[in-house]
């Protein structure tokens, strides 16, 4: 049966508290196996829980304005609107979230409202470490913007659909209906992207945490900062999903959406263990290399 | 949360010219009331697991800081990390000896700190001077300045006194003594009167908030 519209809502509201609650152990859980590599103990599983919580319990905060406060607001707003247009698991009522139509692109959009919205409120912030991140972030999403594009041109070229669930639905019955099986140029490209996306190793300079140039939330604190730590959780969740339902044949049930996004996101762990970092140059230089060739390489084979 | 205004008398912002006065801040810093029973245990419980380290050099013994973050001692499994900014740090620990330069950075930064904030000073210059004791331009007590809630002596102390210190430090946010913040609000006259004493080129505002 199909549920009405608050229906819906409710069941968006379950599936965005499986989310949050998913990203933050899926951060703490790779933070420790981070750890394992360099032959640490690391921090607990549940860390990012209590970061959140002393975060907000802290007793005053400061601002610099509306906008300031509108950061984290749209930040946040940027991350819950990726996740709530993408099916989290085909075919399931509760985590279709609001998936229509055309929601590709209205993802890729979204995907980047936040980090916009945060460099605006970073300005507001006055400090000059904000602008450092945010000019630094700006540039490396552009570049790492174009090698992800052409893959998921690929992907629309090779489904005709802009619908994700439609995309999904196509690959159904088995890996060799995978968008990895069929275009894995278009994956390669969009992987390289992801770890830009990311932030990890070797493209964390933009949120280089515990060094000088925290990146754009220098200024931010207290509950402002836990909402921002909240949000790294539903976005990196949301943008895990998107990758598992374009090229990895999605999930029928949540385990196997667990497994497949837990492995996605290790590609992350694998790679930043390996490399050290890159400059901002030098990421740019990187993307708008070989990962853009690999991109127009897939868009090419989708459309012979 | 219920607070109360302790100074309503703005602050003078002497140090700085007339022009720049304007644009910081003239408030004193106020008390704030501790939420009550279980739930503050709580959120005291939250604070003490998650310290999160301002990580300035501000003496020799910060490079005692820099082993506590390798795989041999590993100060992540206790949930403490090092921050870059005082914004979004906790624990602000004063790396042994601290001239009067040194002081003024100190004090600025701990004022940006947003609370509840704790101060670990380790070293035995922090508590009595150390070898410097009869030195022209560094300071003997840091408790004189800014509210200390663990000292960690020894010159210098080792990793893991560090690491003995910091449980020492959890301890007393469990307990819901570590109220430094309240502490230099209400006693904001002395500590400032104390830095202004040893700070003679002071151009900087009153209270950096």
């Amino acid at each position: 049966m199909e549920p009405t519209l608050l229906g819906r809502i409710g069941y968006a509201f379950v599936s965005l508290f499986v989310i949050t609650n998913y990203g933050l152990l899926l951060i703490g859980s790779m933070a420790r196996i981070s750890a394992k590599v360099q032959g640490r103990v690391g921090q607990p599983v549940w860390q990012p829980y209590i970061d959140i919580i002393k975060s907000s319990a802290k007793r005053n905060a400061i601002g610099h304005g509306v906008m300031f406060y509108l950061g984290p607001v749209f930040r946040l707003a940027g991350g819950i609107g990726t996740y709530m247009f993408i099916p989290a698991v085909f075919g399931s009522v509760v985590f279709r979230n609001f998936s229509d139509s055309g929601d590709l692109l209205l993802v890729m959009y979204f995907i980047f409202f936040g980090q916009l919205g945060m460099a605006l409120g970073a300005g507001e912030g006055g400090h000059p470490y904000s602008a450092i991140g945010v000019s630094r972030g700006l540039a490396q999403m552009t570049a790492f913007e174009v090698p992800f594009a052409l893959s998921v041109i690929a992907v629309a070229v090779q489904y005709g659909t802009l619908d994700i669930n439609a995309i999904v639905a196509a690959q159904q019955g088995g890996f060799a209906r995978w968008t990895l099986a069929t275009n894995p140029l278009a994956v390669v490209a969009a992987i390289i992207a992801f770890l830009g996306m990311s932030g990890h190793n070797p493209f964390s300079v933009v949120i280089a945490p515990q060094e000088i140039p925290i990146g754009p939330p220098t200024e931010y604190q207290s509950n402002l900062l836990g909402m921002l730590q909240t949000n790294r959780a539903i976005f990196n969740g949301a943008k895990l999903v998107l990758y598992m339902n374009l090229f990895f044949g999605g999930a029928t049930n949540i385990v196997a959406m667990v497994i497949k996004t837990f492995l996605i996101y290790f590609v992350n762990v694998f790679v930043g263990q390996a490399f050290p970092r890159f400059r901002t140059d030098q990421s740019i230089r990187f993307f708008l290399g070989v990962p853009t060739l690999i991109g127009i390489a897939s868009v090419i084979i989708a459309v012979i | 949360m219920s607070d109360k205004r302790l100074k309503p008398a703005p602050l003078a912002n002497e140090g700085l010219p007339p022009e720049e006065r304007g644009l910081f801040c003239d408030a004193a810093p106020r008390e704030y009331e501790p939420a009550r029973g279980a739930w503050e245990n709580f959120l005291n419980w939250a604070r003490s697991e998650s310290l999160w380290l301002l990580g300035f050099g501000t003496g020799c013994g910060a490079i005692e800081l820099r082993p506590l973050m390798t795989s041999r001692f590993d100060m992540y499994r206790y949930g403490i990390q090092p921050r870059p900014t005082p914004r979004q740090s906790s624990v602000f620990v004063i790396g042994g000896y601290a001239s009067v330069k040194t002081l003024k950075r100190i004090v600025r930064s701990y004022e940006q700190m947003m609370g509840p904030k704790f101060v670990v000073a380790l070293g035995s210059c922090t508590i009595n001077g150390g070898m410097y004791w009869d030195s022209y331009n560094t300071i003997k007590r840091i408790d004189q300045y800014i509210p200390v809630d663990v000292y960690i002596a020894g010159c210098m102390p080792r990793p893991e006194a560090l690491l003995a210190g910091f449980q020492e430090l959890k301890r007393i946010i469990k307990a819901g003594d570590g109220e430094g913040q309240n502490e230099y609000a209400r006693n904001f006259d002395w500590y400032k009167a104390n830095q202004k004493k040893v700070i003679k080129d002071w151009n900087m505002p009153d209270y950096n908030w």
